[in-house]
């Protein structure tokens, strides 16, 4: 008996079994679903209602269908993060979640078919071990990585991958695909194998999952896949993005998975490696880390954010500097090496993101809640909301200020406003800035020609650029500007990071 | 009995002092208010339970301190109700009323130590011994006589219970304090001995100059009675001192002038006391020329007038209720009607950091830059080139010795004055030039938009009075204002959010109709209406000034395109191609020469001459602004739904067929797939291809409802001169609040017309229909027209009072406007299929985005006026800001 479920959406995909020697009658596929061919059947599962239906049920031939019949509603109670366009604030009611095969689906699936996963089937125990030939059909499949992507994942577990990107808009061509795939696999395959590989890659294809990753999650990827993905060729890809780039969790699961197999991780350029790499200081250093991580100098063993953070702090202990301003601290990576410093007497984190310093101020471990900082440790810090296009009093009087990768997320028009509340405002005797050298982009193929490292720089310049808006700078308020390179000084397109190392005059003469 | 009065500045920090027993409290409550006075017993009852508890005294007394500092930093009078009979406390006391720049007054309740003795026994409370008392009188009567060193200003001392009862307070206003002088003035620069000038000044501000008998000007009256008001340094340098120094003090003693002493004048009593100073910068001049008084006893006068004269002006004043205040060197606000010691320093000699320049001349800090008080300051000391508001603050010497100007400026007409000098009287140490216009960012403080303590903020409204703005609102807008938004120096309105209109039971089908927006104005009285249709794309706001090089420096495209939320449409070359197109049309319009009266020189480099329009407008299609929201959200809602329900359709069309029991869930099933083809042509129509992405305007429109603002007419030289408009803008602004909307709708034809003149259609007509809320047979024919519309494929209309965006309704501020969406373009809010779930949504609760409508509309509005009134930029960012900040309210975003 069908129920009354939401209002809103569908999804669904279909299982088909058609007769062979392993399983001659194919309605039997029925028996192996725990799920009677001839009844519709329903359960309340997250978000909404599975129903399974048998559009056909023969002796050649029987389709099981799972339909997932959501409740938006329900979903937005429960809506996890994901990443949508900034300012969408409809993100909760206008999304394709509803018609979207995704973790829903595959939540909906491991309840309606656990037996069929867990490859039990009391009334025909020889059926489970016995590879079928199967057919699935998931219209609305959505990968981030296209059809390709949908390949890629799937013929290496032994399936046939029909895929098809279907179009964003038929009427407006010039938008291309859209990320709904229309596949058809076909193979010969244990059923519960075909199950469990649907519950981890349908997630994994569309990258966004409904709800938080915990723990949980681990003990759910090594058992779903425990058979087949050790051995998988892209297992790190469906590892990191199974587990939503929680590092840590993705240590685990490496680990507990190397248990299962034994076997050893040793490729220096997988996409764990990456992952463990990234810096995660800020959301925008992830990217950007990305890009910088997967340049052509291959053995880098110290990614360039650390390089950035070490630069810094020797020019800052150079300079003799006890009170520092990090003026765009973001998550506050900077700031946390600089607390390990007792030299630093005043650390002064400062970002114009509340939900940034919210950020660094957990990282830091000195949140409202979460505090654990020793007194001595946090009679140090400071965590203020500012903006550089502001005159703010309370950066006045310090040694330093360093601004490192912030100016390239100002638009050219501000960055006089930033100079004044920097270099004449708070006046420091030593301003230390980072940035990205242009030239050295072509020194990352990922990038593509002519883009910059990160979505939000409003400019990147080239070694001459800042050099010349430097000394402009140090001449206008009374510095002597130094500019080091930062990373390995390519010959030709210099380093990938540029620093610039003001002093104020009067200082340099008193040093003097 | 006779009364003896006590004389106390009405702000003061009054003293009692007195033994136990000799009536205080007493006192202080006969003469004072309940919360004017803070005593230690009580501060002890409020840390200790117990006003007898000696254990708590130092407590107390950090209450009381802090107490009596907050108040007196507030500007309230207050009374210190203690013993206050040993020199520590006292001293204390002191020290908190210079911190504040208040006078300190004793009040000394010196009773015998009988009524003391049997006032204390007379009360149970009181068990200390006979011994308390007399020590307590025994420090009294050695404190006697020290309390002026001490820095008492006044002491009055009452002696008996006689005198106790006999005394009458009277509170007397501060010399500074001149609130109920309303002028007219003439406020006049330093005028450093240039006689000759300042006769022309008088003259040319229609003074009369009286002379005496040997010829010599000695007074000058206005025949309208407006008084001169001098800002000191009337002598030195210059090549009459005396002459000037004749005819001010005339004025002043005839009460034709007010004067307030510059350092000049300082120095110069001083040196006429025979003190010893430095004989120079100009003083050698005056005192030569005081020398060349040939008659002993006229010099000797002279001197002894000029001295008593220069002496006795007090170093600030605060005028006209307080809106004026002149001072030598100017005042910050933390000063006005205050005095101390360093009050009168910084009146004199300005805000300086100790230091001197390489000229030898003093560091000045820019006092002016932080003002942000809603007083004007008028001052002079520093002499600069040009006439410059910053702040609400104006510097008025120009120089004149140096051979510059000599300025004065009408009040309250803020009307500048000028004549120029005769000669180069005396070479500046410094040379008198304009300095080269720095580009300077500073004008903006973080304290203007959010407060670093954590605290929320208000803005005063003209319209509904203080408008809340919470710490985390704020906290939110600063990333955006200051990541996204284009430069505040353009940035001079930001539009309010609109409240939806509710259902009619008539319609049940509908979730918004206009009978109920015209129902909802007709509750409030206003019944005139005006139906406007909503255009399909992103509200614009345009500023674009009538060159491309106009607004310098502040903008390079002659203006800014920018949405609500503050950020800039267009690249910049695509920007300059919009306005380019927007002033041309404007121009072919007649607008200009119109709005903003005849163009004064070139625009170039901004300043006097500049015009501009501010236009609020829909820009289209909202795929330009907003392409990839439509791509990644709506278009991907379709194209999942495409992908799944007709699958869904056919499974569960063949189950049924197997007699599988699908019923109701295959029917959900294609209405499902009719909404979802349904959302996918709402959206559909908010996109057409444009060459935005090829920085090309083709395909883009420009539907403009509404004249903001405009820059003000030339010659226009009343309020918008007032306190130093922003340096982006001009000085002050036309509004166009009290008009008609048919009459801004017809700026918008013209608008329309003239671009498609040029061979243009860049902008776009919008349509309308006037309703009459009182007529049922018009509010039909709007709710038919609006049903067209809407049928047609429109988004639907704003409803607004015909007469403007200012109006006031029965009940006070009435809604600017109420918007009714159409059906199909709700999908694209509510979702494809949210007309099966009407009957929830309908319960939806518009007040409180009704209520933040109104705010935002407030400040909106607000920001226009201070705008219009040439306010510091400061306080049209705070407004400006504040929309952003409310903004982030979490009220539902589909309303």
């Amino acid at each position: 008996m069908i129920t009354a479920g939401g209002e809103d959406g569908v999804v669904l995909l279909t299982i088909t079994a058609t007769a062979s020697p392993a399983m001659p009658v194919a309605r039997d596929l029925g028996f192996l679903l725990h799920k009677h061919p001839d009844r519709a059947q329903s359960s309340e599962v997250f978000g909404g209602t599975a129903h399974v239906l048998w559009p056909e049920a023969g002796d050649e031939r029987a389709t099981a269908v799972l339909l997932l019949d959501v409740d938006t509603a329900a979903l937005q109670r429960s809506r996890g993060r994901r990443e949508t366009p900034e300012g969408f604030a409809l993100a909760d009611h206008v999304n394709d979640r509803p018609y979207a095969a995704s973790s829903l689906l595959a939540v909906a699936l491991g309840k309606v078919f656990r037996t069929a996963l867990a490859g039990r089937c009391d009334a025909r125990p020889e059926l489970p071990a016995q590879p079928l030939p199967l057919e699935v059909h998931v219209p609305s499949l959505v990968s981030r990585g296209g059809a390709a992507l949908v390949r890629q994942l799937f013929e290496p577990l032994g399936w046939d991958v029909d895929a098809a990107a279907q179009p964003l808009d038929p009427q407006v061509p010039e938008w291309g695909e859209s990320l709904v795939v229309d596949v058809h696999l076909r193979g010969t395959l244990r059923l519960a194998d075909a199950l469990s590989q649907l519950y981890v890659l349908l997630p994994v294809l569309d990258d966004a999952k409904h709800y938080w990753v915990s723990t949980d999650e681990v003990d759910k990827l090594v058992r779903a896949g425990g058979d087949w993905l050790p051995a998988h060729p892209d297992r790190e890809l469906v590892m990191t993005r199974y587990l939503r780039h929680q590092r840590s969790l993705v240590r685990d699961a490496v680990a507990r998975l190397d248990d299962v197999e034994g076997l050893p991780l040793d490729d220096p350029s997988s996409t764990i490696k990456e992952a463990l790499h990234t810096d995660p200081c800020t959301t925008s250093l992830i990217v950007e880390g990305g890009v910088e991580g997967v340049g052509a100098n291959e053995e880098k063993a110290t990614p360039l954010a650390v390089l950035r953070r070490e630069a810094v702090l020797a020019v800052l202990r150079e300079a003799g500097a006890t009170s520092v301003v990090d003026l765009g601290c973001g998550e506050g990576a900077l700031v946390r090496e600089l607390l390990r410093d007792p030299r630093f007497t005043r650390v002064v984190g400062a970002d114009v993101s509340a939900r940034e310093l919210e950020k660094a101020a957990r990282r830091i471990g000195a949140g409202s809640t979460t505090g654990n900082l020793p007194d001595s440790v946090a009679a140090r810090l400071e965590l203020l909301q500012t903006s550089a296009t502001y005159r703010d009093d309370r950066l006045a009087g310090v040694d330093a200020v360093t601004l490192v990768e912030v100016v390239e997320h100002l638009d050219p028009p501000r960055l006089p406003a930033l100079e004044r509340s920097v270099f004449a405002h708070a006046r420091p005797r030593t301003v230390v800035v980072t940035t990205p050298n242009a030239e050295h982009n072509v020194r990352y193929p990922a990038l593509a020609a002519g883009a910059f490292r990160h979505p939000d720089h409003r400019f990147e310049w080239t070694r001459a650029e800042f050099a010349a808006w430097a000394s402009d700078v140090a001449e206008r308020r009374g510095y002597v500007v130094v500019i080091k390179p930062v990373g390995q000084d390519d010959d030709e397109v210099g380093p990938p990071t540029q620093m610039a190392v003001f002093t104020r005059r009067d200082a340099k003469e008193e040093a003097a | 009995m006779s009364e003896k009065v006590l004389e106390v500045p009405d702000l003061s920090l009054v003293v009692l002092v007195g033994a136990s027993g000799s009536g205080k409290s007493t006192f202080a409550a006969r003469h004072f208010g309940p919360f004017e006075v803070v005593s230690s017993d009580h501060c002890r009852g409020l840390v200790a339970d117990d006003v007898n508890d000696q254990a708590a005294t130092a407590d107390a007394f950090d209450v009381l301190h802090h107490i009596a500092g907050v108040r007196l930093r507030r500007g309230n009078l207050t009374v210190v109700d203690a013993t206050n009979v040993q020199s520590e406390p006292r001293r204390q006391l002191v020290a908190l009323a210079r911190e504040h720049d208040v006078l300190p007054v004793a009040i000394v309740l010196d009773l015998p130590e009988r009524v003391c003795l049997e006032r204390n026994a007379a009360r149970p409370d009181r068990d200390f011994g006979a011994h308390v008392v007399k020590r307590h009188r025994d420090a009294l009567r050695r404190s006697l006589k020290s309390l002026r060193r001490e820095g008492f200003r006044t002491v009055h001392v009452l002696s008996s219970v006689e005198d106790v009862e006999a005394a009458r307070i009277v509170r007397a206003p501060l010399r500074s304090d001149k609130r109920d002088d309303h002028g007219p003035f003439d406020v006049i620069g330093d005028i450093h001995g240039c006689r000759s000038e300042l006769e022309t000044l008088l003259e040319t501000l229609g003074y009369a100059i009286t002379l005496d008998e040997h010829g010599r000007p000695v007074d000058a009256v206005h025949p309208e009675g407006r008084r001169a008001v001098f800002l000191g340094d009337l002598v030195d340098r210059g090549p009459d001192t005396p002459g000037v120094l004749r005819l001010v003090m005339g004025m002043v003693e005839a009460g034709h002038a007010l004067a307030v002493p510059g350092n000049h004048e300082a120095k110069l009593v001083r040196a006429l006391d025979g003190r010893d100073v430095s004989v120079t910068h100009g003083l050698e001049t005056t005192l030569a020329q005081i020398e060349a008084i040939e008659d002993d006893d006229e010099r000797r006068a002279f001197r002894e007038r000029v001295r008593s004269f220069a002496d006795g002006l007090v170093s600030h004043l605060v005028l006209d209720d307080g809106k004026l205040v002149v001072a030598h060197a100017g005042l910050k606000e933390a000063y006005h009607n205050r005095a101390s010691g360093r009050v009168r320093s910084f009146a004199l000699y300005g805000d300086t950091t100790g230091e001197s320049d390489e000229f030898g001349l003093p560091v000045r800090l820019d006092w002016a830059r932080d003002y942000r008080g809603r007083a004007t300051v008028l001052y002079g000391h520093v002499p600069t080139p040009e006439l410059e508001w910053v702040n609400n603050t104006l510097c008025l010497d120009t120089g004149v010795v140096f051979g510059g100007a000599l300025s004065a400026l009408r009040w309250p007409e803020r009307e500048p004055v000028q004549v120029p000098a005769e000669a180069v009287h005396y070479e500046p140490v410094k040379p008198l030039v304009a300095e080269t216009p720095v580009r300077d960012d500073d004008d903006l403080a973080l304290t203007d938009v959010v407060s670093t303590d954590g605290a929320g903020r208000g803005v005063e409204t003209r319209l509904a009075g203080r408008v809340a703005v919470a710490a985390e609102q704020a906290a939110g807008a600063l990333e955006v204002m200051s990541r996204f938004a284009v430069d505040p120096h353009l940035l001079w309105y930001l539009p309010p959010t609109m409240a939806p209109a509710g259902g009619w039971a008539e319609a049940p089908e509908l979730l918004e109709h206009p009978q109920a927006a015209f129902e909802a104005y007709r509750k409030v009285g206003v019944t005139d209406l005006l139906c406007e249709e909503k255009h399909m794309g992103s509200r614009a706001v345009v500023l674009v000034a009538r060159s491309r090089n106009g607004l310098a420096p502040w903008s390079s495209t002659g203006g800014v395109v920018h949405t609500r939320t503050g950020r800039s449409f267009f690249s910049e070359e695509l920007t300059v191609a919009f306005l380019d197109r927007v002033r041309a049309a404007a121009e072919g319009a007649g607008l200009w020469d119109e709005l903003c009266g005849p163009a004064v020189g070139d625009g170039a480099g901004g300043g006097a001459g500049e015009q501009w329009l501010l236009l609020d407008a829909e820009l289209l299609p909202w795929s330009a602004k907003a392409e990839e929201l439509l791509r990644t959200q709506y278009a991907a809602v379709g194209a999942a739904a495409r992908a799944a329900l007709p699958a869904a359709v056919v499974v569960l069309e063949q189950s049924a067929a197997r007699g599988l029991d699908v019923g109701a869930l295959l029917e959900r099933t294609r209405e499902r797939e009719t909404d979802a083809a349904a959302f996918t042509e709402a959206y559909r129509r908010y996109v057409w291809p444009t060459g935005v992405g090829e920085g090309r305007l083709d395909g883009v429109q420009l539907a403009p409802f509404q004249l903001l603002a405009a820059s003000p007419l030339p010659g226009d030289h009343g309020p918008p001169q007032a306190g130093g408009a922003p340096k982006s803008a001009t000085s002050g602004a036309q509004t166009f609040g009290d008009r008609d909307h048919s009459w801004h709708l017809s700026v918008a034809d013209r608008l329309v017309e003239a671009d498609a003149e040029l061979g243009g259609s860049l902008f776009r007509t919008t349509r309308r229909f006037r309703v009459d809320a009182a007529d049922a047979a018009s509010c039909e024919a709007g709710t038919a027209w609006w049903t067209e519309l809407t049928g047609a494929g429109g988004e639907g209309m704003v409803v607004k009072p015909f007469a403007g965006a200012a109006l006031r309704g029965q009940k006070g501020l009435v809604q600017p406007g109420m918007k009714v969406r159409g059906a199909e373009y709700l999908r694209l809010i509510y979702g494809p299929g949210y007309v099966r779930d009407l009957e929830r949504l309908k319960q939806r609760q518009l007040g409180r985005k009704r209520s933040l409508a109104l705010r935002e509309h407030a400040l909106g509005m607000e920001s226009l006026a201070r705008l219009a009134e040439g306010e510091p930029l400061w306080r049209v960012h705070e407004a400006v800001f504040a929309v952003l900040a409310l903004e982030s309210e979490p009220v539902d975003p589909r309303l």
